[in-house]
């Protein structure tokens, strides 16, 4: 097996007297989607925000692609190539798809050595036209604000937007919440398509259809730890149920 | 389905909506149109003389200057999801100072045009610290826009009036009136009369009475402004950055925009464009006035949500608090020929604000939108 892309060595956060996660490990491998199931409070929005920048980890190592990292802001985990999407997904509504896609990093013409800078729309726009087309996706304008967009149609500009910047590790809090039933399958059809191009993601979810339908393995967290780790073919829906109310727990003696 | 890969489009909106859309886009054209039309016919019923004169439209013209260039900067910082009340006080202070700084460089020798240059310099450094002070007090200590621009403006107040003599600097060069009265071109009506540019024709009496000033220098100057709003605005990072921090503020974070700077320029910009006004009623007025700025706080405000700058933030343009600002002094200046009671104006000015927000309210319902953010 080839070298994990992520590796997560016994991290442990706090916040004050509570143990949010306690003592973690876990690898997510090139081209693999993993799921991360868990209750309410179990401790998997903290993990993800250690790796996404967001918190400094108290104990415990996290390494990508090979070396030991330390993001001490979000914005110097996507630098290195952290993409995380969550809920909210960062898109400024009242602007179109190439604005958000470029949002923070836009390409501009230069005059006079660089004094007065103009955006390069034309450019932002094609590069966007190309980014959304390598993942199949067809808008009827991408020139709109986005607020006229779809639920899904706004996740699929999310992604694309993290695919262009060259994302090598995508996480993706909730991705099909609040959306319909064939929004739904278009976004985990993106999901199945970021792993064929080789870029794992970890997926947060409470929604027991889409980790069977995308996820190759499943790790569940419980209080802060983590109680199972499975591959998808070996479980099934009642299993991992027990696992996330606490019933069942593979590592109860390690941390006792 | 058709095409298994597409991501389902919402259903167009059906004609008649599309139609409501588009009117409620256009509303201030179709208004300011519709006004001008209403006091040409009017005016005259009412007794009046003409209304749609050469003349009546560069009145017009100096009349907004002031109240534009309050509302450009604030359509930055309203559109960003801000607010910036202290622009009226800042725009009394950069006069008071202005005016110190002509009056202190001219009787120490300085030719008219490095004074009034001078000047330019007092009112733009005194507003953008003004600006900066406000800016770091928002973006870094986290006090919300309205409670530090409400307290600033109090603080530039006091500064303004004690920095005055009793309100108002005087003794100015009197030659410091023509950068503020003169005009690009001149149009001098009835016989000998003819179109000059640059520089004034030499006329007395009853021909100076026929004469018109075609873009006094603070129309020049305030155009010249719109223009570079409308580009930093429409064509800038600095625009598209102040969209988005109005439009997702938390999206602007996380995509690494330097929101806390970005919020610090918006309001040292807000406070140019008041400093601005301020030099330019001294040169217009020849004297600096610690209480010009104040009245026209409100009516800036007004102009920028006529235009249809989002309170909420994310939405909005320079054009729109252009049609604004024309609309209040078109409404004005029309209802004074008419004879109507001064006191009218506020009421009228008062319900466009109101039926604005509620036009721009019922586009959002057509739309289905439930406000902005995430």
């Amino acid at each position: 097996m080839s070298e994990p892309v992520l590796s997560i060595r016994n991290l442990t956060k706090r916040f004050g007297g509570l143990t949010a996660v306690n003592t973690v490990s876990l690898d997510i491998n090139p081209g693999e989607v993993v799921a991360l199931l868990g209750d309410n409070g179990a401790g998997k929005s903290t993990l993800i925000k250690c790796v996404s920048g967001v918190h400094l980890p108290d104990e415990g190592e996290i390494r990508f692609e090979g070396k030991p990292v330390s993001f001490p802001k979000p914005i110097d985990a996507r630098s290195a190539g952290i993409e995380t999407i969550y809920q909210d997904l960062a898109l400024a509504n009242n602007l179109d798809v190439p604005a958000n896609i470029f949002l923070g990093r836009e390409v501009k013409h230069r005059y006079l050595g660089g004094l007065i800078n103009t955006l390069n729309d034309k450019l932002m726009l094609a590069e966007s036209e190309q980014s959304l087309a390598t993942l199949d996706i067809q808008f009827p304008s991408l020139t709109q604000p986005i607020e006229s967009l779809s639920g899904g149609q706004r996740q699929a500009v999310a992604i694309a937007r993290a695919i262009y910047w060259k994302a090598r590790l995508m996480i993706m809090d909730e991705p099909t919440n609040n959306l319909g039933v064939p929004e739904q399958q278009k976004v985990l059809e993106l999901i199945r398509r970021l792993r064929d191009q080789g870029v794992p993601v970890i997926l947060i979810t409470h929604t027991m259809p889409d980790v069977f339908a995308v996820a190759d393995r499943i790790v569940v967290m419980h209080r802060g730890r983590k109680v199972t780790e499975k591959r998808t073919g070996e479980t099934n829906a009642t299993e991992l149920v027990q696992y996330m109310v606490g019933a069942l727990d593979d590592n109860r003696e390690a941390a006792a | 389905m058709t095409d298994s890969k597409a991501i389902p489009a919402e259903p167009r909106l059906p004609p008649d909506k599309r139609f409501i859309l588009l009117a409620s886009r256009l509303w201030a054209w179709v208004f300011l149109g519709l006004m001008i039309v209403f006091f040409i016919i009017a005016v005259p019923l009412a007794g009046g003389a003409t209304f749609l004169t050469l003349r009546n439209a560069m009145n017009i013209l100096v009349a907004i200057t002031p109240v534009l260039l309050l509302g450009l900067g604030q359509t930055f910082v309203i559109i960003s999801a801000g607010i910036d009340l202290s622009v009226g006080w800042v725009m009394s202070l950069a006069s008071v100072v202005s005016a110190h700084a002509i009056r202190a460089s001219f009787n120490a020798g300085a030719p008219l045009l490095l004074a009034a240059t001078l000047g330019f310099l007092a009112a733009v450094g005194a507003s953008a610290g003004v600006g900066l002070v406000n800016g770091l007090i928002i973006a870094k200590l986290k006090v919300p826009a309205f409670i530090v621009t409400l307290g600033s403006s109090f603080i530039v107040r006091g500064m303004a009036l004690l920095f005055s003599e009793n309100t108002t600097v005087i003794g100015l060069p009197a030659e410091i009136r023509d950068y503020g009265n003169e005009s690009l071109f001149y149009v001098v009506n009835g016989e000998g009369g003819g179109f000059y540019a640059f520089f004034r024709p030499d006329v007395t009496g009853a021909m100076l009475r026929q004469m018109d000033r075609i873009f006094t220098w603070p129309v020049v100057i305030t155009a010249i402004v719109v223009l570079i709003c409308m580009f930093i605005l429409n064509r800038t990072q600095f625009g598209r950055h102040t969209y988005a921090i109005g439009g997702n503020m938390q999206a602007a974070l996380r995509t690494g925009i330097p929101v806390d700077r970005h919020i610090v320029k918006l309001y040292m910009l807000s406070s140019v464009t008041a400093g601005i006004a301020g030099f330019l009623s001294t040169l217009r007025f020849t004297a600096g006035s610690a209480v010009i700025g104040d009245p026209l706080l409100l009516s800036s405000i007004a102009a920028v949500i006529i235009g249809g700058v989002s309170l909420f933030g994310g939405a909005g343009s320079i054009v729109g608090t252009v049609i604004g600002a024309l609309i209040i002094a078109v409404l004005t200046t029309g209802l004074v020929m008419m004879n109507v009671q001064a006191f009218w104006q506020f009421i009228v000015v008062g319900a466009v604000v109101i039926i604005a927000v509620l036009i721009d309210q019922s586009r959002d319902l057509i739309l289905g939108r439930r406000g902005r953010g995430s």
